[in-house]
């Protein structure tokens, strides 16, 4: 009885309708295929939509002070040839890592300083930065694929297991609670809140909120740029075109997790969930044999369903 | 002379208030009408009512040209030729001047496009007749604040308005372009047209008055020509009431001790525009409760938002004697200001967050160990001050957007309260609430000051001013016009300092 009472406070938790359709989603792919529910499949689908969650958990940060970041692609890819760039010149991987986390940083504190200190809309902002990141990928390899020799080691990163996980869903299972107890539990997560909350009252408390925005851009970037490593690490090729247009993708599992674009409202594993929705709607079109093309279409209607039952549901439940 | 509307027992009950009862109004064609009276004497209530935007209550009548009408809404009211303007300017700053005039109300082509050419004619032929040369091409966005009214004046003429309402339009003006205003106002009355005249400004209603009508609580207190009135006299009029009974003995707890001084403080100008702050001095001294009064537009908010570090100013402050440097309001904060601003709802208040979320912000380091926040010390905090200050809220768990205006105004205040500032600024502390969360509030600044708190207390009702400061600063057009102790401190000598 206990557990059940607890699985029904559940349904108060703002994460609550994403993991439903989660779960449902997953109960109408089973009904057609019973591949879908195995292991290994399971496992295959996480890692395939770990880099989004990844990404999201940035994002939503983001999102959350009011702001959106558009130039997340940009980021891992740039992040995702650098270190390829490294391991090509012959640097350690240490130092190949670093400096693909460093793209991150940079673009990180790029978009954060064009906001906070210049005052561009971060739409535009991030805008700018996500071509300027793409041109470069594009100047730097001509367009062809670049495929360094790197360590066996490197590839653990990537491609590894711990058990039957795959090594890039361990990473992600580990930033979402660090980046959960971040949101909830500490006063810079109370900080990102109250700026998205009402970003004047929050200013004329004490927070210094263009401090927290620098920071959210610059975490953001960083956990995109390790996303970046993560990808490079697994194909062992920087693609040109690697990340292009994740934005979407990633701003979309930030909004079907509950995040709204207004600001202040929003949850790191609503974001991870979303991601992982998303994901589990692309496997079952393989899995079904439904028209890939299909696929953006069908996360185009989820993406709406979710967030209008959300906007709905905070209608009428009123605001508690 | 007949009137061109009449208003015969108006009243007008909100739950639980009477903002009207019984007022007689007659406004005549070609003469300047003033309104006087306090904040919250119903005229901002008998304006609407006027302009269709509220429903009198049953009983009362308006007759328009003798007439007995109901006016239905806005758009109803101007057609029977009534038209208001704003405090609040109604216009779109990036459309042009021709555009603002006829706007939602183009002359077309037989094409169905705007005709450009008739609009911007029109309205070239509506400002020559005001006498005044404004562009009608000019985006309103470059224009002055006194020029922009007087393109809503060329809007309310345009439609061939009968009776012009205008409500305290000189309130944020320059005195060149107030006198500009008042001008044209008189001009338009020799055409026959109707002026009301909203006004706090002694002056100014002397000069432009043909009769005065004094609202207060919600009555007709007089009608009279202005050649029978003077400036005692109105001022009695508008003020003359009993305080009330629900607050309690003031009792100083000011020290000698002076706590901050404020030097020749100015503002910094982005805009040439609105109230111009300028050479504010002042001292304020540990455990007093200092008043602040001022007219709309007189700019004592400007003043604080100075000193609180949200708006660029030069001078000197000194807190304990040393000379600080504010440019944040963090900045301010960790020289032991507060500041309850004015608009709890957008600058005072996460409204999405709970009551223990927006109790913790300004203080939540109290909280921390590292960076992790001690949930239950900052709940038992929060438990603690809705205690204290009888904050209605089913649980610290509450968003604020739930609670009432009385009880939002007193999380911002526990919010403050629980930082323990040595000066805490309240802005118009009281506003919207009702008279017991009034008195609490009161109460609470009182505790606040006797702990050795210094409070600054912004209001624009001059009786909360008088109740609860030790001393009185009066604002005029952004200087300091006058100082009164709470000795010298009276309805009269406060509003004549700060209309005089």
């Amino acid at each position: 009885m206990r557990v059940l009472h607890q699985l029904l406070q559940l349904r108060h938790m703002r994460e609550f309708n994403v993991l439903i359709a989660l779960i449902l989603m997953g109960l109408l792919i089973s009904l057609f295929t019973p591949y879908f529910l195995t292991v290994s499949n399971l496992m295959g689908v996480s890692r395939a939509f770990s880099l989004t969650a990844i990404m999201s958990i940035g994002m939503v940060m983001v999102i959350i002070t009011g702001g959106i970041d558009l130039s997340v692609g940009s980021a891992m890819g740039l992040a995702g040839l650098i270190t390829a760039l490294c391991f090509d010149a012959g640097y350690s991987q240490y130092a190949a890592v670093a400096a693909g986390l460093g793209v991150g940083l940079a673009f990180g504190l790029t978009n954060g300083l064009l906001i906070t200190a210049i005052g561009l809309p971060p739409f535009i902002a991030t805008l700018g930065t996500l071509s300027i990141g793409r041109g470069l990928m594009y100047m730097i390899t001509h367009g062809v694929p670049l495929t360094p020799e790197t360590p066996e080691s490197f590839s653990f990163l990537g491609q590894g297991y711990v058990g039957p996980v795959p090594v890039p869903v361990v990473i992600l299972l580990v930033l979402t609670l660090i980046f959960t107890v971040i949101m909830t539990r500490t006063r810079f997560g109370r900080h990102v809140y109250a700026t998205g909350g009402n970003e004047n009252a929050a200013r004329l408390s004490g927070v210094k909120v263009q401090r927290v925005k620098l920071a959210v851009y610059v975490l953001s970037s960083t956990i995109s740029a390790l996303a970046g490593v993560i990808a490079f690490s697994r194909y062992l090729s920087a693609e040109p075109a690697s990340g292009f247009g994740s934005e979407l993708e990633v701003i979309a599992a930030a909004a079907i997790g509950g995040a709204s674009l207004a600001g202040g409202i929003g949850s790191v594993l609503g974001a991870v969930i979303g991601a992982a929705l998303i994901g589990e709607i692309a496997n079952g079109v393989v899995l079904l044999n439904i028209n890939t093309y299909a696929q953006q279409a069908i996360t185009g209607g989820v993406i709406l369903i979710a967030v209008s039952l959300d906007v709905l549901r905070n209608r009428m439940g009123g605001r508690g | 002379m007949k009137p061109f509307l009449e208003m015969i027992g108006i009243s007008k009950t909100f739950p639980g208030v009477k903002a009207l009862d019984h007022v007689d109004l007659h406004l005549n064609s070609g003469e300047v009408h003033v309104l006087a009276g306090e904040n919250g004497a119903g005229k901002s209530t008998l304006m609407k009512i006027m302009t269709g935007v509220l429903r009198a209550d049953p009983g009362g009548e308006i007759r328009v040209e003798g007439e007995p009408v109901v006016i239905k809404n806005p758009v109803h009211a101007r057609s029977l030729g009534i038209s208001i303007i704003y405090q609040e300017l109604a216009v779109v700053n990036n459309l042009t001047v021709a555009e603002n005039v006829f706007l939602a109300r183009e002359p077309l082509l037989p094409t169905g496009l705007i005709d450009r050419a008739k609009m911007n004619a029109d309205t070239r032929a509506v400002l020559h007749e005001l006498g005044v040369e404004i562009d009608p091409e000019a985006m309103v966005g470059t224009l002055s604040i006194g020029q922009r009214q007087l393109i809503e004046i060329a809007r309310a003429i345009s439609y061939n308005s009968k009776l012009i309402i205008m409500d305290e339009p000189t309130a944020s003006l320059s005195h060149h372009e107030a006198s500009t205003l008042l001008r044209m106002s008189r001009k338009l009355a020799a055409q026959g047209v109707g002026i009301v005249f909203i006004s706090h400004k002694l002056e100014e209603i002397f000069e432009i008055a043909d009769r005065v009508t004094v609202l207060r609580d919600g009555r007709t207190v007089d009608t009279r020509p202005v050649s029978e009135m003077t400036s005692d006299l109105l001022v009695r009029l508008m003020v003359d009431r009993e305080l009330d009974q629900l607050f309690g003995h003031h009792i100083s707890h000011a020290t000698d001790e002076v706590l901050m001084s404020v030097r020749n403080l100015t503002e910094k100008r982005v805009k040439d525009e609105g109230v111009f702050v300028r050479d504010v001095d002042f001292d304020l001294r540990r455990g007093e409760v200092l008043g602040f009064f001022g007219l709309v537009g007189a700019g004592r908010t400007e003043v604080m938002e100075m000193i609180f570090g949200s708006r660029p100013h030069s001078g000197e402050i000194s807190i304990n004697g040393k000379p600080t440097r504010i440019s944040s309001p963090s900045d301010a904060i960790e020289h032991g200001l507060g500041f309850v601003t004015e608009d709890r709802q957008s600058r005072g208040l996460v409204l999405g967050m709970s009551v223990r979320e927006n109790f913790s912000l300004t203080h939540l380091s109290d909280y921390c160990s590292l960076d992790f926040v001690n949930r239950r010390k900052e709940t038992a905090a929060c438990a603690d001050y809705i205690r204290a200050l009888g904050i209605k809220t089913p649980s610290p768990e509450q968003k604020v957007l739930n609670l009432s205006g009385g009880n939002q105004q007193k999380v911002v205040l526990a919010k403050w309260a629980a930082r323990r500032p040595q000066i805490l600024i309240v802005d118009e502390p009281t506003r919207g609430i009702d008279i017991g969360a009034k008195a609490e509030v009161h109460t609470l600044l009182g505790k606040m000051a006797e702990e050795g708190m210094s409070i600054i207390v912004v209001s624009s009702d001059l009786p909360e001013i008088l109740a609860i400061s030790d001393r009185v600063i009066v604002l005029k057009e952004g200087k300091i016009s006058g100082e009164l102790t709470r000795e010298n401190a009276t309805q009269e000598s406060v509003m004549l300092a700060a209309t005089g």
